[in-house]
């Protein structure tokens, strides 16, 4: 089938099988910071944002994003910029491999809610799994990049 | 791994319908926990285009379609105020934000689930579903008891359009207990306590399907709590699998029973031996 879609603001379209994921789409399309991590739908590795609302790319057929907007990290470098840095500042990323998804994932809390709590963040993140670290190095990060927005 | 020959996207309810009569067909809402199925699936019939992904509030009631996402409810501050925050209770522990983004409250209750959260909170509720049965017969609604207890993909054919709660007069608590965040829950309950003096209860997750218990008016009192807990822990099985014993479960059943009560009683602070 034809897939039409804004891919990161700009048009684009391929011929695929129906049953192709979103996830599968957009990396054909070189976005290759969205992964795939578990198959079992709670890694958040994934994720993307279908008409700026975050959601699981492996779990969405291509086809429901037709005609539709859809963003990834590519899309959002100077957004993340930033945030990123906290994290690393924090040394949080081990592999590394978690970090697209939960970047990700941030950016949509902080749209949605500009100044969480630490419960506020924790829940939100609670599907971005991370499987070196104890989540405190990126907790850390992310109150530390709020209290550094807050001052500017 | 979710595979399937075609996709379509039918603009009306008696397309999806027509289109869901091929044996090969199914039903698509959220597709987050049918992507990990293993059936060969011909035609996948996505219900996206048919603007079931509304709530209305009305003066009695809530109608909430079936491709609401689990996040737009546990978001919706109608249905927040109106149960108390149980709403967000239930659903906040469900994997993560982005897949409550996908997961639709029809798919919930469509898959019947043992471990579903969404429908121990609804059981707990005077809630019906809306299920569009083709072009003759059309529109059908029935209790949402009768809905779980007629089992997997019954009624046969049939779509489900909406999830109908009708107001109460009624506070509302929820409870779940897991081993972890975000994994299924070991026990879910949820209690409604009604302005005249009736309670109504559901426990899921036992592991099998929520049920729900009904008592009558003035029959929950302060006096009473504890030997109605322990009925109810008699009464309502529990099984054992990889996330607990039907022991424990039971025990569980009687700490979560008893924190609802004394919350919806405003009696919390004075639990008893069950309970420590």
């Amino acid at each position: 089938m034809e897939i039409q879609m804004k891919l990161n603001g700009k048009p684009v379209s391929g011929h695929v099988a129906d049953d192709t994921s979103l996830l599968t789409f957009v990396r054909d399309q070189g976005c290759l910071s969205v992964k795939c991590g578990c198959e079992t739908s709670c890694c958040g590795l994934c994720t993307v944002f279908l008409d700026d609302v975050p959601v699981l790319s492996c779990s969405v057929p291509a086809a429901r994003a037709q005609g539709r907007n859809v963003t990834t990290l590519e899309g959002l470098r100077e957004e993340a910029y930033d945030f990123a840095g906290f994290i690393a500042d924090q040394g949080a990323d081990q592999c590394g491999f978690c970090n697209p998804g939960t970047v990700m994932n941030a950016i949509a809390l902080f749209r949605e809610n500009p100044d969480p709590t630490e419960e506020e963040v924790r829940e939100y993140l609670a599907g971005n799994l991370c499987r070196c670290s104890g989540y405190e190095g990126q907790q850390r990060g992310i109150m530390r990049f709020l209290e550094w927005r807050k001052s500017q | 791994m979710l595979t399937f020959n075609k996709y379509e996207r039918p603009g009306s309810l008696e397309e999806a319908w027509t289109l869901n009569k091929k044996k090969s067909a199914r039903l698509a809402a959220g597709t987050m926990w049918m992507r990990m199925g293993n059936g060969q699936i011909g035609t996948l019939i996505d219900l996206c285009g048919l603007g079931l992904d509304q709530i209305e509030e009305t003066e009695d009631a809530f109608r909430i379609g079936a491709m609401v996402p689990l996040r737009r409810l546990e978001t919706w501050e109608p249905f927040v105020r109106y149960t108390n925050g149980a709403v967000k209770e239930a659903l906040r522990h469900i994997v993560g934000v982005q897949f409550r983004n996908g997961a639709t409250v029809g798919g919930s209750i469509w898959g019947r689930f043992g471990f579903s959260d969404v429908i121990t909170l609804f059981l707990a509720m005077e809630t019906t579903v809306e299920l569009y049965c083709g072009p003759e017969e059309g529109t059908e609604t029935m209790t949402l008891d009768d809905f779980v207890q007629a089992g997997q993909d019954q009624p046969k054919g049939a779509v489900l359009t909406r999830i109908i709660v009708r107001k109460e007069q009624a506070t509302f608590d929820y409870r779940s207990v897991r081993r972890t965040a975000t994994d299924f829950p070991m026990l879910t309950e949820a209690a409604a306590k009604l302005d005249n003096g009736e309670w109504r209860f559901a426990v899921g997750a036992r592991p099998g399907i929520a049920v729900r218990a009904e008592m009558e008016q003035g029959l929950v009192t302060e006096n009473s709590m504890g030997e109605i807990i322990t009925a109810m822990c008699q009464n309502i099985e529990t099984g054992t699998n990889m996330r607990g014993s039907a022991e424990y479960r039971t025990h569980l059943m009687g700490v979560l029973l008893e924190r609802s009560i004394r919350k919806l009683m405003n009696k919390s602070g004075e639990e008893s031996a069950r309970c420590q």
